[in-house]
């Protein structure tokens, strides 16, 4: 596949490892460490699963992020999206990626549609539009879940909804926005808590960077002397970015620099942009699992399309729901704990059972190492 | 869940449709959030919708970045 495969090459791959031993060496002080956190779960999957972490040297340490939405939708939204389906007998369509999320009452989508709940899977928020064009006699509403690259097409879907005078069609919305994130991990009242993560650096986001631009990272590396790198999904591409975050460490620069150069611009993709701002604006605060109440940092629908948004709709309230209590996903999203140091790790907490949001999609910390990296420990052991 | 793949444009349709190719499977595609999309395009492909076109010339800079960046550091060990 063009544009895939030459982003994967092993042979190019062995120079970019090289190039970062190398500069890992040129420090000021040749007893440093690095430790980058990769935000988005695309990085970590791409890490654990292509060996990136076994190619690099070993004071360069990667931190899993936050960054899969999957892993952080609160429980209490999987709980309301159930509701919808078992007690007020709408259709809800959603990503697949959410079946598994456990949820309240040893529930998950997927068990209340064998209770008889009407759940269907969608490719995309578009079919969930179509569905509820072909079918007027039932409510149909789109589990709208994800970050800055799913939200301008729920945004279009509404749009569209509006223009066709859907009556039966409506968004349960818990788009989540990546920036406030960032600055959640780097200064939220739990730092003081798990203590001070020592972050180098982040490796910024592809596909959300494509539709915001790298612009609003500036502020993390102004305001925290962060460096970032917005880097691609393919393995090379986080090899560079973790050899241009070195760099910039050495240097003393704390920079935004755009390794993802074929698809991202700075301003990013303004039809998006203004699309998403005219359907949506700010919750004042939004919980995010691991990461408890993040303020600003999810999107609602706006009183102009009040009609699409489900929770206006339909009679639904949401309600906080804790974590286990062994559960150490808040400390592994902040990078203060490793996957394997929670007890819950591997025993009781599986992908086949996850526990923690960190264990629920694959992308989550906990399920990327579970998969890839434990086989590494299990040999040096 | 932000998995998103580049796919050429193989034909346009009515309603900022599109029909892409990737790996040789073929799919409708929404171009609503692009400008400008011509058949022969790559795009970045997310739930159904073009995120961004892709531009070649800078795909191509960051190959031959990767392997300078290598063959420099090969060079020197």
């Amino acid at each position: 596949m063009k544009y895939v495969d030459e982003f994967r090459d092993g042979e190019l791959a062995k120079g970019l490892a090289a190039a970062v031993a190398i500069a890992t060496k040129c420090a000021a002080d040749a007893t440093r460490s690095y430790s980058f956190m990769e935000f988005c779960g695309g990085h970590t999957h791409a890490i654990s699963r292509y060996g990136i972490a076994d190619l690099l040297p070993a004071n360069v340490h990667m931190i899993h992020g936050p960054g899969c939405p999957v892993c952080v939708l609160p429980i209490g939204r999987v709980d309301m999206a159930i509701a919808l389906a078992l007690e007020h007998g709408a259709t809800l369509c959603t990503y697949g990626d959410t079946l598994r999320i456990p949820a309240s009452h040893g529930l998950s989508l997927l068990k209340a549609k064998s209770q008889g709940g009407d759940i269907r899977i969608v490719y995309s928020c578009a079919d969930a539009l179509a569905l509820a064009q072909a079918h007027p006699e039932k409510q149909v509403v789109f589990f709208a879940i994800g970050f800055e690259t799913t939200t301008p097409p729920t945004a279009v879907v509404i749009r569209q909804a509006q223009i066709l005078g859907l009556k039966n069609f409506s968004v349960l919305c818990c788009h989540v926005l990546t920036p406030s994130a960032i600055g959640h991990i780097l200064e939220s009242p739990e730092v003081r808590d798990y203590g001070t993560v020592p972050l180098d650096g982040f490796i910024g986001p592809a596909h959300v960077s494509t539709v915001i631009g790298s612009r609003p990272y500036e502020f993390f590396a102004e305001e925290y002397r962060k460096p970032v790198v917005i880097a691609g999904f393919e393995p090379l591409d986080v090899m560079q970015a973790i050899l241009m975050l070195v760099k910039q460490v050495n240097e003393g620069r704390a920079e935004v620099e755009n390794q993802f150069s074929r698809a991202v611009t700075r301003e990013g993709n303004l039809k998006a942009q203004n699309l998403v701002a005219e359907v949506f604006e700010l919750r004042r605060e939004f919980e995010w699992r691991g990461l408890n109440i993040v303020p600003y940092s999810a999107l609602s629908i706006r009183g102009h399309y009040a009609q699409f948004d489900a929770e206006k709709r339909f009679p639904l309230s949401y309600r906080q729901v804790a974590d286990n209590k062994a559960c150490e996903c808040g400390a592994i999203l902040r990078g203060v704990k490793r996957p394997w140091e929670c007890k819950l790790f591997g025993t009781v907490c599986t992908p086949e059972n996850p526990m923690g949001s960190c264990m629920v999609s694959s992308e989550g910390a906990c399920a990327a190492h579970y998969t890839y990296g434990r086989f590494k420990q299990l040999v040096q052991a | 869940m932000c998995l998103a793949l580049p796919a050429i444009i193989v034909e346009i349709r009515d309603a900022d449709m599109a029909v892409i190719e990737l790996g040789g499977v073929r799919k409708e595609c929404s171009l609503a959030l692009i400008d400008d999309a011509a058949v022969g395009d790559y795009v970045i492909v997310h739930v159904g919708y073009a995120l961004t076109k892709l531009d070649p010339e800078e795909a191509e800079k960051t190959l031959q970045l990767f392997a300078e960046l290598g063959e420099a550091a090969l060079a020197a060990e």
